[in-house]
């Protein structure tokens, strides 16, 4: 899908890294200068703006779980060169050992407000949270899981798209996905996909624009194509707000835009509406 | 048929093609011993040629061959392959998407539903098939038409054959990653038969969105990527011009897809491709969409889901540590 391009430091909100370590931060947004100490608290949302900086997967499962809650599930997964792509596992180790995760998704079991949930939560920060073998399969087994435990499965997305260090491969995990989403949707279980800045590629057209449900982060970059390309492509200007979720909501492509700080407090209402209710553990 | 586009690695044999007509003409307006010589040695000297050129043909002339504009196309197929083809429009919704047309089509006596995508051959015909890269509407009349198949029970054949899904603003707006995130999903489901062929270009999602079938067979020459190999080379090497170690890097020819076990078989192509012998390929798609569909038609519709699940469940490449 091609969307792996210009992944912009500033997207990760982590700029300015030669300013004194965790003292101030400046907003990619308003520019005001925000103390590192009070973004964090505000879930990393700009005090000034509401600009929401990216989120690590750690930060976003805190930000949305019943505290203590999450158990993570096939930690155990780590790729492998299948193509035998120049350089592939370099750069893999490589953002290893820069984010502390060993792929792009973290995936696991938890609870909101006491209702059992599985979760996938993408890490743009890990080679643009691109789609390979590993993520695929992590996401298709915390659906399985979901389904299996007759629970809700909520993704948060985030990602370049397909992950072309693994080719064709790559391609079939938006098959693999969805498949595991047909079965889940079959079982009358419910899905809540979640898009956060930004949301991309091979990602978008699979599963995440086929939830029951579709949450979007405020101003977040959703689209199938990369801006970039559509505009070569058209030799068209393209329409103000092109491909933000506030586009998206607009066109009807999604169904709420939620403010990180509510985030968990809507999850939690939608959940008791479409997940049926047992005794939580 | 007559072939305008000369690809650049098959200049050396299209000169001594030439230089071969010419002998003959010349050799049948006054016959000589000398002439026939010459014929009889140019001959297999290009037989040397094409037996090099085509032997080994890289990814990237694979490629280019399958953007052949003279390669036989999906309504081309849809005439030579099959006895008839009944076209039928619409998504129902916004619009009729000409990049992907389909209907009903019988072939070798079997009523199936055909759907694929269809390009251009000169500029009037690209903008009507824009280039074959559909729109969402394209995407939703082929799952109209696919679930028309399930409900009818007739096996759907897809030719796949597209640069891939349209990137524009109107596709964006009616959200062309739903319409085929929707059919991937939906596919896994249908309740029968499906059987797909890359005749051309498998272009990423675009190609996918009618590919989650049964059996997924390809055309000698014809490719599938997750990204063109000009687009990859733009960003891993920063430039178009990387396209052939792009196409490489990305096992995206039949023979690499096979090993890879993505894909169930190989449909042969004519010496040179496709664009040589639009009939003699046509037979060979027919005969390989016919055996598959005779033999998935055995199988009960529980059967053909669970199989299909399993054959997707599986693909990817990884490793479990402790």
């Amino acid at each position: 899908m091609g969307i792996f391009s210009k992944r912009s430091v500033n997207d990760l909100g982590e700029k300015k890294k030669d300013m004194p370590e965790g003292l101030w931060v400046k907003c990619p947004a308003c520019g005001e200068s925000l103390y590192e100490s009070a973004l964090a608290k505000n879930m990393r949302v700009c005090t000034h703006c509401q600009h929401h900086f990216t989120l690590s997967s750690t930060e976003r499962i805190e930000s949305v779980v019943d505290e203590g809650s999450f158990e993570e599930t096939e930690l155990q997964l780590d790729s492998v060169n299948a193509l035998g792509f120049k350089d592939y596992l370099g750069k893999v180790k490589a953002y290893q050992a820069k984010t502390g995760l060993r792929e792009a998704v973290v995936t696991g079991r938890a609870m909101i407000d006491g209702q059992p949930v599985v979760l996938a939560i993408m890490d743009f920060r890990f080679l643009g949270a691109s789609m390979g073998s590993v993520v695929g399969e992590k996401i298709t087994r915390a659906i399985e899981l979901a389904t299996k435990e007759k629970c809700t499965v909520i993704i948060f997305s985030a990602s370049g798209g397909a992950r072309m260090h693994e080719g064709i491969l790559s391609l079939m995990q938006m098959a693999k996905t969805c498949g595991a989403l047909a079965r889940h949707s079959e079982a009358k279980l419910p899905y809540i996909s979640v898009l956060t800045h930004p949301t991309t590629g091979g990602v978008t057209a699979s599963f995440a624009t086929i939830g029951d449900l579709i949450l979007a982060e405020p101003k977040c970059m959703i689209g199938f194509a990369g801006p970039r390309v559509v505009k070569e492509t058209t030799h068209a200007d393209l329409p103000p707000g092109f491909q933000t979720a506030e586009f998206m909501k607009e066109h009807g492509l999604v169904d709420m835009i939620v403010d990180r700080g509510e985030m968990r407090a809507t999850l939690s209402k939608l959940i008791s509406y479409i997940q049926k209710s047992k005794a939580a553990a | 048929m007559s072939i305008k586009q000369v690809l650049e690695f098959e200049k050396p044999l299209y000169k001594a093609r030439e230089e071969l007509d010419e002998l003959r003409k010349k050799n049948t307006a006054k016959p000589s011993e000398k002439l026939t010589t010459q014929i009889a040695e140019l001959e297999k000297k290009l037989a040397t040629m094409q037996g090099d050129t085509y032997a080994n043909l890289s990814p990237w002339q694979r490629v280019q061959i399958a953007r052949h504009t003279s390669r036989p196309y999906m309504l081309d197929y849809a005439k030579l392959a099959f006895d008839e083809f009944v076209e039928i429009h619409g998504d129902r919704h916004i619009g009729d998407d000409n990049a992907m047309p389909g209907g009903f089509a019988t072939i070798n006596g079997v009523k199936v539903v055909l759907i694929g995508h269809q390009k251009g051959r000169d500029t009037k015909e690209n903008l009507l098939r824009n280039f074959g890269s559909a729109h969402p509407e394209g995407y939703r009349k082929a799952l109209r038409l696919m679930r028309m198949a399930e409900k009818f029970s007739l096996p759907v054949v897809s030719l796949i054959d597209t640069p891939g899904a349209f990137p524009g603003i109107g596709a964006e707006e009616r959200n062309i990653a739903e319409a085929i995130a929707f059919n991937l999903r939906e596919m896994m489901m249908i309740r029968t038969p499906m059987v797909a062929v890359v005749i051309g270009e498998g272009g990423s999602g675009g190609a996918l969105g009618i590919g989650v079938t049964d059996r997924v067979l390809m055309m000698e020459n014809a490719y599938y990527s997750v990204i063109s190999p000009e687009g990859c080379a733009a960003i891993l090497w920063k430039h178009r011009e990387h396209a052939p170690e792009a196409a490489s890097a990305l096992k995206l020819s039949a023979q690499d897809l096979k090993e890879l076990g993505i894909i169930d078989g190989i449909i042969s192509e004519p010496v040179g491709g496709a664009h040589y012998d639009h009939r003699a390929t046509a037979a060979a798609l027919k005969t390989s969409v016919c055996d598959a569909i005779a033999e998935l038609t055995k199988l009960s519709a529980d059967q053909l889901l669970s199989q299909r699940y399993e054959k997707f469940r599986a693909f990817g490449q990884f490793t479990e540590v402790a």
